[in-house]
C-alpha cells in the first residue's frame, strides 16, 4: 500500500481534468437541461487550437512565452465553437422536445471530430505536442510531472475564478436565477439568451484549458480524444450532481481517484485477479457512478428537484 | 411569375446534371486513354487486361504510419511489375482500403473486394485482430490473401497451435511475416539471456496480436528462469498511463514487456522514464516505428522491439525498394512490413503469370482465375527483397529471420538477427 499517495496524486490530477471539462456539462444543464455531448470534442478543438498557435510561433521562442498565446488561441477556437453551436445548433431547438437537441448534440459531437481528422493537418494520427520542461518534483514518495502542476494549478485558479464569479458579479446572479427558473428571471428583465450564451462560452474556456493541460500533461493529441474525455467528464458532472459547479469539480476528483485506485488495487484481492488492472478503470468507473446514483439520486452535491429529470 | 422560375430552376438542373455528365464521361476517356497508352508499351499483341490487387491497411488513424507502408510497398511492386512487363498483357493495379485497424471494417473491405470482379487478390491486413474478421470472407471468395504483418500464430495454425494441435484453418490465408510463437520466444531469449534482465513486467492491449504476443514472451521469459514482476492490460486508445507507471515502479521490475501496437506503448515509455523508471521497455514489432520514437524522444532511449526478417536496408535487393520508396516521397514507414508487402505482392504477380501460361497466356474468368491463384501462391518460390519467399503446408512463410532492434541516438539500430529454434 506504499504507493497510494503516489495513486491518490495520479487519481486527483486526471480528476482535475475530468472536472475542468465536467464545468461545461454542469453549467450548460444548469441553465438549459441540455446535456451537451459535443463538449468533449470542444475540449479537443481546443486542444488543436492551442496547438496551431504553437506550431505557428516562431522557432526558438520559449514555450513560457508560448504558453499564454496557445491558451488564447486554444480558448478562441472552443469559445467560438461552443457558442456558435448554441446560436446555431440548440437556439433553433430551444422550445423542441428535450430528444431533438440531445440528438443534435450527438451528431455535433461526430461532426466536429470528423471535421479536425479531415481538416487539420495531418491530424489523421497522433499529434506531437509541446512540454512543459523541468521535473519531475518529487514530495516525499510522489513525482509530479510539470505538466501535472500546471494542470492542477489551472483547475484550482479556474475554478476560484468561477466560484467568484457566479457568486459576486452581477452576470452571475443572474446565471443563477435563469437557472432557478427561467421565465421569472427574464420578467425580472434579464436577459436569458444572454446568460445562456455565456454558461456556454465559460464551459468552451474550461474545456479549452482542459486540452491545452492534457496536450502538455501527455505530449500528444489525436482527433479522437474528445469523445472518452467528454463520457468521464458527463459521469464526473452526474456524480457530483448535475447542475452544480462544485459538484462537477469534486466529482472529478472523485472519479479520477476511483479510477486510479480501482485499477491499482483491486487486482490485489484475492478472487478479484482478472477485474482489476487498467483496462477496467472505466468499468469501476461506472460501477462507482450507479452506486453514488442508487444512494443518493442527485448526485453528491446535487439538490433535490423533483420537476428535473 | 411562379411558372417561369420553375422553369429557370428546371433549366439550370438540367444543364448542371448534363455538365457533370459530360465531366464524368471525359473523365472515364482518360483513364482508357492512359491504360491503353502503357497497353502500347507492351510488346504484348493480345488485348491488355487490367488486374486489381486489394490492399487492406490501417490508412489513417491508429497504427497509420505502418498501415500506409502496406499500401506503398504493394504499389511500388505492382508498377515494377508493369515497367518491366514482369506479365506480358497484364497492368497491376493497387486498389487501397483503408480498415481503421478495426476488423469490423477491415470484414467490409474484404467483401468489397471478394464482389468485386476485377480483383484477383488481396494484401493485408496490418493487424492480426482484423484479420481473424476478414479469412471467412476471402475463403468463401476462393481468393488469396497475403498478409505481409499479421503474426497471430493461430492465424495459420488453428487454434490449438499451442498444443501442438496444427491445422490450418484457411487454405487462401498466406503471410510472409513469421508468427509470434518465434518472435515471443526470441524476445523472451533476447531479454534473458542477452540483456541479463531477471524481472520483467508484462503489459498488452487484449488484442489478437498483443495479447497472443505477451502471453508467449511471458512463458518463454519465466520458462527460462525470469521473475514476472507483475502484468496488466491497458485499453487501446487510453492516453493516462499514471497507474500503470506507478505499479511498475513499485514492481522493481528490471525489463517492461509491451504486446501491442506504438501507439500506446510511445505514450508508456514517455511516462515511464518520465516518472524517473529508467528501465527498458522491449515489444514486438507493432512497435518497430519511427513515429515511436519521434513521439516518444528522448524516453524512447534503449527501448528495444523484435521484428520479423533481417533489416530491409542490410539487404542488397531491398536498396532499389528503398530508393523508390524515398524517390517517390511516399509517407508511412517502409521499414517494418514495406519489403515484405513488396515480396507478397509480388509472388501473387508471379502466381498471375503462372495461371495464365497453364491457361495457353490468358487469364481464366474471374471466379477460376481466383481458384487457380491459391494453388499457384502456395507454390510460389521467388527471391524477393526481403529474403527467399516460399510458404509452407500452413500458409507460414519460410522466412523465419527475426532481429532485435534497438533505440540507440534517435534510431532503431539492429543489435541482433537470427532464427528462433525453440
Amino acid at each position: 500500500m506504499h504507493t497510494l499517495p503516489q495513486q491518490l496524486a495520479n487519481g486527483l490530477f486526471i480528476g482535475s481534468m475530468y472536472g475542468l471539462i465536467a464545468i461545461g456539462y454542469t453549467m450548460v444543464y444548469g441553465i438549459v437541461q441540455l446535456i451537451n455531448f459535443a463538449h468533449g470534442e470542444i475540449y479537443m478543438t481546443g486542444a488543436f487550437g492551442a496547438l496551431a498557435v504553437y506550431t505557428n510561433l516562431p522557432d526558438g521562442m520559449s514555450i513560457w512565452a508560448a504558453l499564454p498565446l496557445m491558451l488564447a488561441g486554444g480558448a478562441l477556437v472552443s469559445v467560438l465553437i461552443a457558442v456558435g453551436a448554441e446560436r446555431l445548433a440548440y437556439r433553433p431547438l430551444r422550445n423542441a422536445p428535450r430528444l431533438a437537441p440531445l440528438i443534435t448534440a450527438i451528431g455535433l459531437s461526430l461532426a466536429l471530430q470528423q471535421a479536425v481528422f479531415l481538416w487539420y493537418p495531418n491530424a489523421t494520427s497522433g499529434k506531437p505536442f509541446p512540454q512543459l520542461p523541468g521535473g519531475p518534483f518529487h514530495i516525499g514518495s510522489v513525482d509530479i510531472q510539470s505538466g501535472d502542476i500546471f494542470l492542477v494549478v489551472a483547475a484550482v485558479v479556474c475554478m476560484s475564478a468561477l466560484a467568484a464569479f457566479v457568486r459576486t458579479s452581477r452576470t452571475g446572479r443572474a446565471m443563477q436565477a435563469t437557472a432557478q427558473d427561467p421565465d421569472t428571471a427574464q420578467l425580472m428583465g434579464i436577459d436569458t439568451n444572454r446568460i445562456i450564451v455565456i454558461a456556454f462560452a465559460i464551459g468552451g474556456f474550461f474545456a479549452a484549458v482542459a486540452g491545452l493541460a492534457s496536450g502538455l500533461k501527455y505530449g500528444q493529441i489525436k482527433y479522437d480524444i474528445g469523445f472518452q474525455a467528454g463520457l468521464k467528464a458527463f459521469t464526473a458532472a452526474v456524480l457530483g450532481g448535475i447542475g452544480n459547479i462544485y459538484g462537477a469539480m469534486l466529482g472529478g476528483l472523485v472519479l479520477g481517484i476511483a479510477e486510479s485506485c480501482a485499477s491499482a488495487y483491486i487486482s490485489n484481492i484475492p478472487g478479484m485477479e482478472q477485474l482489476g488492472g487498467g483496462s477496467w478503470n472505466t468499468v469501476w468507473a461506472f460501477v462507482l457512478l450507479i452506486i453514488v446514483l442508487l444512494v443518493r439520486p442527485q448526485g453528491l452535491l446535487g439538490e433535490r428537484v423533483a420537476d428535473r429529470a | 411569375m411562379r411558372h417561369r422560375s420553375l422553369l429557370i430552376l428546371t433549366s439550370v438542373l438540367t444543364t448542371g446534371a448534363l455538365t457533370l455528365t459530360a465531366c464524368g464521361s471525359r473523365s472515364d476517356d482518360d483513364k482508357g486513354g492512359s491504360s491503353g497508352g502503357s497497353g502500347g508499351s507492351s510488346t504484348s499483341a493480345t488485348k491488355n487486361v487490367t488486374v486489381v490487387i486489394g490492399v487492406d491497411a490501417p490508412l489513417t488513424g491508429p497504427n497509420s504510419a505502418t498501415g500506409l507502408g502496406l499500401q506503398y510497398g504493394a504499389q511500388i511492386a505492382a508498377d515494377d511489375a508493369n515497367a518491366k512487363n514482369l506479365v506480358p498483357g497484364v497492368t497491376f493495379k493497387i486498389s487501397a482500403k483503408d480498415d481503421k485497424a478495426q476488423p469490423a471494417t477491415g470484414q467490409q473491405n474484404a467483401t468489397a473486394f471478394t464482389s468485386d470482379d476485377s480483383v484477383i487478390a488481396a494484401i493485408g491486413p496490418l493487424n492480426s485482430s482484423v484479420a481473424v474478421s476478414m479469412q471467412q470472407v476471402f475463403a468463401t471468395a476462393n481468393m488469396v490473401e497475403i498478409s505481409p504483418a499479421n503474426t497471430n500464430p493461430a492465424l495459420t495454425q488453428g487454434k490449438d497451435w499451442a498444443t501442438g494441435k496444427k491445422t490450418r484453418p484457411f487454405p487462401t490465408y498466406f503471410r510472409t511475416a513469421t508468427t509470434d510463437a518465434n518472435q515471443g520466444g526470441f524476445a523472451g531469449d533476447y531479454a534473458y539471456n542477452t540483456l541479463k534482465k531477471k524481472s520483467a513486467f508484462v503489459v498488452d492491449d487484449k488484442q489478437t496480436y498483443g495479447a497472443g504476443l505477451a502471453a508467449i514472451f511471458n512463458q518463454k521469459f519465466s520458462s527460462l528462469g525470469g521473475k514476472i514482476a507483475g502484468t496488466d492490460h491497458v485499453n487501446t486508445g487510453d492516453n493516462d498511463y499514471s497507474t500503470l507507471v506507478t505499479k511498475i515502479k513499485n514492481s522493481h521490475a528490471d525489463l517492461v514487456y509491451y504486446g501491442g501496437q506504438y501507439d500506446e506503448s510511445e505514450l508508456i515509455t514517455k511516462q515511464l522514464k518520465a516518472a524517473g523508471v529508467k528501465i527498458p521497455l522491449m515489444g514486438g514489432d507493432g512497435m518497430y516505428s519511427d513515429t515511436y520514437i519521434k513521439t516518444a524522444g528522448a524516453a524512447a532511449e534503449g527501448d528495444l522491439v523484435t521484428s520479423v526478417g533481417v533489416p530491409v536496408s542490410t539487404l542488397q535487393t531491398a536498396t532499389d525498394f528503398i530508393n523508390a520508396y524515398k524517390s517517390k516521397g511516399y509517407p508511412g514507414d517502409y521499414g517494418t512490413y514495406g519489403g515484405y508487402t513488396y515480396d507478397a505482392t509480388t509472388a501473387i504477380i508471379k502466381a498471375v503469370k503462372v495461371v495464365m501460361d497453364a491457361n495457353g497466356g490468358k487469364l481464366p474468368a474471374m471466379p477460376d482465375a481466383r481458384k487457380a491463384l491459391i494453388d499457384a501462391v502456395q507454390k510460389t518460390d521467388l527471391d524477393g527483397v526481403a529474403g527467399h519467399v516460399s510458404f509452407d503446408e500452413f500458409g507460414d512463410t519460410t522466412n523465419k529471420q527475426l532481429t532485435v532492434y534497438q533505440v540507440k541516438a534517435g534510431k532503431w539500430v539492429a543489435v541482433k538477427s537470427g532464427v528462433y529454434t525453440g
